[in-house]
């Protein structure tokens, strides 16, 4: 009951949100649009029973990659002038948006998920909890981990030398 | 109450479906350099409820455990996708999609 509600309000706000993200002409409202929809996103996760996904998506989305982009955009301080010649036409992003939906909505109306059981299944003690993901973390999945530290710093490199004036 | 309905899996994932929908619509049809990129990361997340949504069905946390992952690599893509609008907007003093063509064959 309650969580029926809560889903249909959460998801309300993460489409409605995500579609301002996709339609404001200024990028600045285009962000802030996306910090709500990962607010959104964030209690859905809770929903699903995944507390330390919810909280990280808060963390590391939300307070890290978007305030980077906002950073970036007021950066790069674009010209109402020029953000009104980026202006897509609404005809095409519709058509867009409707063929996206058909072919994403393909396993739906092939009916394929109709196999999938109605009943969850009862969770173990601290399901999707800090210690119990980084258990499985580091006990079955370390070297994707470590794997990831190096990716980061790569990627960290490289933005550094991408946006370096002279090489 | 049959308007409140348990929600199932299938709510869930029709849920990221949409979402997926939204992004893809957003990188086909907008030319600004950055909503493409937003609407890039709206796809990483409805991908990442999706592994959400199959984790809590099958009462297993590897999916979790790959969409953090994710969450990471997405950090990673913005941080040098973002140097590159810096680096691109240095060329063309623009972040319109339609003048970086010449990449094209």
């Amino acid at each position: 009951m309650i969580e029926t509600i809560l889903f249909y309000s959460l998801g309300t706000v993460l489409l409605g949100s995500g579609l301002l993200v996709i339609t404001r002409t200024n990028p600045l409202a285009s962000a802030i649009a996306m910090v709500v929809a990962f607010g959104a996103l964030a209690g859905v996760y809770g929903l699903l029973s995944a507390g330390l996904l919810a909280v990280l998506q808060v963390l590391v989305y939300a307070g890290g990659i978007m305030v980077l982009m906002v950073f970036v955009i007021m950066l790069l301080d674009l010209r109402a002038k020029d953000l009104e010649s980026m202006k897509g036409k609404w005809t095409t992003a519709l058509l867009c948006l409707l063929g996206c939906l058909g072919v994403a909505g393909t396993p739906f109306w092939m009916g394929a998920l109709s196999g999938l059981p109605s009943a969850k299944p009862a969770l173990k003690e601290g399901f999707g909890g800090l210690a119990s993901l980084g258990e499985t973390i580091f006990a079955s999945h370390l070297f994707p981990f470590e794997m990831l530290s190096m990716l980061l710093l790569a990627a960290v490199v490289g933005a550094l030398v991408l946006s370096k004036k002279k090489l | 109450m049959e308007y409140l309905a348990p929600v199932t899996t299938t709510h869930y994932l029709a849920l990221s479906a949409l979402l997926f929908a939204v992004g893809t619509a957003g990188v086909l049809s907008r030319r600004n350099l950055f909503v493409s990129l937003m609407s890039l990361e709206l796809m990483l997340n409805a991908v990442n409820l999706t592994l959400a949504v199959f984790s809590r069905a099958n009462g297993d946390e590897t999916g979790q455990v790959l969409a953090l992952f994710v969450v990471a690599v997405a950090a990673a893509e913005a941080c040098v996708g973002l140097a590159i609008v810096i680096a691109l907007y240095r060329l063309k003093e623009s972040v319109d999609l339609d003048l970086f063509r010449s990449l094209k064959g």
